[in-house]
């Protein structure tokens, strides 16, 4: 190396990795994704509409899968509020109270994360199916919770329990408590104080983990398969359908629900990105990227 | 609700104490303890000597072995894959990259049981992969690689989640003063850079692990389910109940949570002598 000037396309700052090391990098992480992502992600579409659009939207139209659709739609329904309204009630009680044991609540209430949706699936059936003594007796009363509705909604909530929770938790401990106090200081009750001053706060979170727990539970698979019983046009929801015309070679049937779960999913992607890109500021840290 | 107006909670002038106490802690019972608590009491009262019969038999230590040895190789790859993948979703500019970045997420979101047949359709060996690996004469569909690939889609966003915020953070000035003192990039990457990552990479590894450890609806399609070579925990547990067969069921549901914990358990401290190694981060 001489004193005189280095050419120009050779500097690099000493914390940028060489140009080629860049490269490589960067085309590791694109062909990861393109096989492991991208690459399921076409075959969903592709296989689908194997036969052409009309077998695809035809196979949508029958019986079966339109009340696998409903179901879906209406346990998504109760299961999603369900925990939303968990989720803030769990949020203020660990943020604005102190209490001996709160880490253990947190850890309890993050629980489901690690269980195994099928062992989940098991423990439900356990303590309402028609053999325990919960069960039996509500199935006396003609309330059965296995192989029934009830039951699917309940193995909904478990898996996707801390969703929400999870979410406000670290947004609402970096808000604190000064704004509600002020609120009510001055007067407010504690419902106004809730609906005027933290909602507003919390809403981006809130909207985010409902986003995340709408889209597990729409696709809940494990569990709902052992709680459900598999009846075809009452209990088989979207997956457990695709399941089935699988498993009975309807191929471009089972994709085309596939494709129609997928395609959800990819709305729930978008407005999750947006949410990322537009209210970064009030969503937990670990978000904001 | 009696329960938590007991001395242990401190006063405050916040409102709701009752409320959102009495709502978490009863969504909580009926929703997850309750039926985790049938689980273990099915395990007591078929007793610790039938639960270690039922999971010393041959079927199911193989099922055992096979979900937590896969999920382990699985959550290691994304341990290395997630860290790369972070590193250039947040320090690089390319094009395409806020694509790369959202479609990060995707596993997050695709049902499981979709991810099982679109995987299946991709790597049998009449699909796109499939057939390339039968090319070089490589079986992935219906064998222990296929369980391992499904494994990877499902475990894939943890790290990357967990490690991006960290790769933000990182003051500039650290990598300067390294170069500074000499180091080369790859020794600044490996001695100063990768050590800051290590917890969060870890949090992330551990929850890929719980995953994969735990996950059914994308695998079955793939694994082919040969008792004793491809068959999964979670899948035994299933076939125990639709023979009806409870008590297996609940010995081998017991026995993946035990060990689950332990895992995770283990995790955490080796996390804890990291953080304390590297001091807060």
């Amino acid at each position: 190396m001489s004193d005189t000037a280095l050419p120009r396309p050779a500097f690099r700052a000493a914390t940028d990795e060489a140009p080629l090391l860049r490269i490589a990098l960067i085309g590791i992480a694109v062909a990861g994704l393109a096989v492991l992502v991208f690459a399921p992600l076409a075959v969903v579409f592709a296989e689908a509409l194997k036969q052409g659009w009309s077998a695809a939207i035809q196979s949508l139209g029958n019986r079966d899968a339109r009340s696998a659709i409903q179901l879906t739609l209406l346990i998504t329904a109760i299961a999603v509020p369900a925990n939303a309204a968990f989720g803030i009630a769990a949020a203020w009680f660990i943020t604005k109270f102190d209490f001996r044991g709160k880490a253990f609540l947190i850890t309890l209430i993050d629980l489901p994360f690690s269980v195994s949706p099928v062992v989940a699936g098991l423990c439900i059936v356990l303590l309402f199916g028609a053999n325990s003594a919960i069960g039996g007796w509500l199935v006396a009363h003609g309330w059965p919770i296995v192989f029934a509705i009830p039951g699917i909604v309940l193995a909904t909530i478990f898996v996707t329990f801390p969703f929400v929770a999870r979410e406000l938790i670290p947004v609402m401990i970096e808000q604190g408590r000064a704004e509600e106090e002020a609120s009510l200081t001055l007067g407010a009750s504690g419902w106004r104080t809730f609906w005027s001053v933290t909602l507003p706060n919390i809403r981006w979170a809130l909207l985010y983990g409902t986003l995340l727990c709408t889209a597990r539970a729409m696709g809940e698979f494990g569990a709902v398969a052992v709680v459900s019983g598999k009846i075809r046009g009452q209990t088989a929801t979207m997956p457990i359908t695709i399941e089935m015309l699988y498993n009975e070679y309807l191929s471009v049937a089972a994709f085309s629900m596939a494709a129609l779960l997928t395609a959800l999913a990819l709305v729930t992607l978008l407005l999750k990105t947006i949410l990322e890109l537009r209210h970064a500021d009030q969503l937990a840290a670990t978000r904001r990227h | 609700m009696t329960m938590t107006a007991r001395p242990l909670v401190h006063k405050t002038a916040m409102p709701g104490l009752s409320l959102s106490a009495g709502i978490t802690l009863t969504m909580l019972s009926i929703v997850v303890l309750l039926p985790i608590g049938a689980l273990l009491l099915k395990g007591a009262s078929f007793g610790l000597t039938n639960v270690l019969e039922v999971v010393g038999r041959e079927r199911v230590t193989a099922s055992l072995y096979l979900s937590f040895k896969l999920s382990l190789l699985a959550a290691l790859f994304n341990l290395v894959f997630g860290v790369l993948l972070a590193w250039v979703l947040v320090r690089y500019r390319f094009p395409g990259k806020r694509l790369l970045d959202a479609a990060v997420d995707l596993p997050f979101a695709l049902p499981t049981a979709v991810a099982g047949i679109a995987l299946t359709a991709l790597y049998a060996p009449n699909g796109a992969f499939g057939s390339l690996a039968q090319a070089v004469g490589l079986k992935i569909a219906y064998t222990q690689v296929g369980i391992f690939i499904a494994l990877v889609f499902v475990g894939l966003p943890f790290v990357t989640r967990t490690v991006q915020p960290v790769i933000e953070e990182i003051e500039q000035e650290v990598e300067e003063a390294s170069a500074t003192l000499g180091a080369s990039r790859l020794h600044t990457l490996r001695h100063v850079i990768l050590p800051m990552l290590m917890p969060a990479a870890l949090t992330g590894f551990a929850l890929s692990l719980a995953r994969a450890v735990g996950e059914y609806g994308s695998v079955i399609f793939i694994a082919g389910n040969i008792p004793l070579r491809t068959e999964i925990a979670p899948l035994l547990i299933v076939i125990q109940l639709e023979e009806f067969n409870y008590d297996a069921a609940a010995a081998i549901g017991i026995a993946m949570l035990v060990i689950s914990f332990a895992m995770l358990l283990a995790i955490n401290l080796i996390q804890i002598v990291s953080r304390r190694k590297m001091g807060h981060v």
